[in-house]
C-alpha cells in the first residue's frame, strides 16, 4: 500500500486586502475625529427635541454636576490666559508665567480664586486628579461669594463672541441652575445654550 | 564576470502592519463622539429693574398659563392670575403637560402643521434655495409661535426641582409650538398655593419616569 503523500502548501496568507481596509477605516475615524474633551465630572445631559448643533469655537463652558459644583472651560488657550490676567488684576493676584501657561493647559477648572494658586502650582497630572476628585469645590456661585460672575464676565470682555453654553446633569438641583441663570442675568447675558442630548418626540396628533 | 542574481520572493509580510492599524483604528473608535451633543437656545428676559411700565409685556389673564415645578418631579399649574385655589396638578410628558398645552394652542399647532407640509412640498435639491426657503420658515414659524392667542406660560421652580424637570418644561414649549414662555423666579404667594393645595389632601400627579 503506497502512503500518501500530503502536499505541503503555504501558510502564508495574502493581508493586503485586509490592510487596504484598514487604512480606509483609519482614514474614515481620523478625519472624522471630535476628540471628547475631557470633563473633570461625568455628567448625563437631560433629552430634548431641540436639535441645534453646539458650535465648535469660542464657546464658554459651564458644566454643573449632580452636587452643584460650577466648572467653567474656555476652548482657546489665548482666552483662557488673558481671562487668568483679568481676573488677576479684578483680585490683585500676580502669577507666575509658568503658573498662567499651567491655567492654560488645563481642560477645566473649578476651584475658588483663593486655592487658584495652589491648584495651578501643582503637576499636571495630580492637578487633573484634583479636578476630578471629591474634594474639589467648584467656582463659587451664590450671592456672598460669587466668582463665576467675574469668571463669565472676564471672559466676556476678552471675546466678545463667546457663546456660552450650560452643561448640567439632570439630577441637579434647580436651586444651582437658578443661582447661575441669575448670575448671567446680572451681567446682561440672556442669550445662552443649554446642552442636551436628541430625543424623538412624536409628533402631536389632534 | 557575471554574477547570478538569485531571485527573492516579492512578497512582504503584512501581518505587523495590520495590527497596527487595528490598534490606532481603535483607538479612534474609543475617542470619537459621534453622536454630537445639541443644545438648546435660550433668551431670558432682562432683569433690569428700571424697565419703563410699557415695555413690560402685559400678559392677558386668560391667555396666561403659569407652571410650577416643584421636587419629586412634581407639576402644578394654574391660568390666568393666581388664587390660594386655583392650583392644578398634572404631569410631564405626553398625557399630561402636552396634551394641556396643545389643548390652549390647538391653533398654532394647526398652523405651523400646515406651514411645515407647505415647505416639504416646496423642497429642491438647489442650496441656495433651500437655504433661503429655510430662513422664511422660520421667520413665519416664529411669527406664528408668538402670535395673537397663543399662551404665554410662565416657568417657576422651587429648589427642589431639578434641571431636567426643568429642560422638560422647556422642551414641551418646542414641541406644543408655544413661543412666548419666560422662566421668572417663585413668588411667596406660588408656594403658599402649593402649600395650601397639600394641607387640603391633594396629592401631585406622579409622572411616570422615562427611560431617558
Amino acid at each position: 500500500m503506497g502512503r500518501f503523500k500530503i502536499t505541503k502548501k503555504d501558510t502564508f496568507i495574502d493581508m493586503t486586502p485586509m490592510s487596504d481596509v484598514m487604512v480606509l477605516l483609519l482614514t474614515f475615524f481620523m478625519l472624522t475625529a471630535t476628540f471628547v474633551k475631557k470633563e473633570p465630572v461625568q455628567i448625563n445631559t437631560p433629552g430634548s427635541v431641540s436639535s441645534i448643533n453646539v458650535p465648535d469655537h469660542n464657546v464658554l463652558n459651564i458644566l454643573i454636576d449632580p452636587k452643584g459644583r460650577v466648572f467653567m472651560s474656555l476652548d482657546k488657550k489665548t482666552d483662557m490666559m488673558s481671562t487668568l490676567d483679568a481676573i488677576c488684576e479684578k483680585y490683585n493676584l500676580s502669577f507666575t508665567m509658568d503658573e498662567k501657561r499651567a491655567f492654560g493647559s488645563v481642560s477645566s477648572f473649578g476651584v475658588p480664586i483663593n486655592q487658584l494658586k495652589s491648584f495651578l502650582d501643582m503637576e499636571a497630572g495630580a492637578r487633573e486628579a484634583y479636578l476630578s476628585s471629591e474634594s474639589i469645590e467648584g467656582v463659587p456661585c451664590d450671592s456672598t461669594n460669587n466668582e463665576f460672575k467675574d469668571w463669565v464676565e472676564a471672559a466676556r470682555e476678552i471675546n466678545p463672541d463667546l457663546t456660552i453654553s450650560i452643561k448640567s446633569d439632570a439630577t441637579t438641583s434647580y436651586k444651582v441652575i437658578k443661582d447661575v441663570m441669575n448670575s448671567l442675568q446680572d451681567i446682561k447675558c440672556n442669550r445662552y445654550n443649554l446642552i442636551t442630548n436628541l430625543k424623538k418626540v412624536k409628533a402631536i396628533d389632534e | 564576470m557575471q554574477t547570478k542574481q538569485k531571485k527573492k520572493t516579492a512578497r512582504i509580510d503584512y501581518t505587523p502592519m495590520v495590527d497596527m492599524m487595528m490598534l490606532l483604528i481603535t483607538f479612534f473608535m474609543l475617542c470619537t463622539t459621534l453622536a454630537r451633543p445639541k443644545s438648546m437656545e435660550i433668551n431670558m428676559p432682562s432683569n433690569k429693574k428700571d424697565l419703563k411700565e410699557e415695555q413690560q409685556n402685559k400678559v392677558k389673564a386668560s391667555d396666561a398659563v403659569t407652571l410650577i415645578l416643584d421636587k419629586d418631579n412634581a407639576l402644578y399649574y394654574y391660568q390666568g392670575i393666581p388664587e390660594i385655589n386655583s392650583l392644578k396638578t398634572t404631569s410631564y410628558g405626553e398625557k399630561g403637560l402636552r396634551a394641556m398645552l396643545a389643548a390652549k394652542n390647538i391653533n398654532a399647532i394647526q398652523k405651523v402643521k400646515e406651514l411645515r407640509k407647505k415647505y416639504a412640498s416646496l423642497a429642491t435639491a438647489d442650496v441656495n434655495k433651500e437655504a433661503a426657503q429655510r430662513k422664511k420658515f422660520e421667520e413665519e414659524l416664529s411669527d406664528i409661535r408668538a402670535g395673537e392667542g397663543t399662551p404665554n406660560v410662565i416657568i417657576k421652580a422651587t429648589d427642589g426641582a431639578t434641571y431636567k424637570n426643568l429642560i422638560d418644561a422647556l422642551d414641551e414649549m418646542q414641541i406644543c409650538d408655544i413661543g412666548k414662555y419666560v422662566i421668572v423666579p417663585i413668588t411667596e404667594f406660588d408656594e403658599d398655593m402649593i402649600k395650601h393645595f397639600k394641607d387640603n389632601g391633594g396629592k401631585p400627579a406622579v409622572t411616570v419616569e422615562s427611560t431617558n
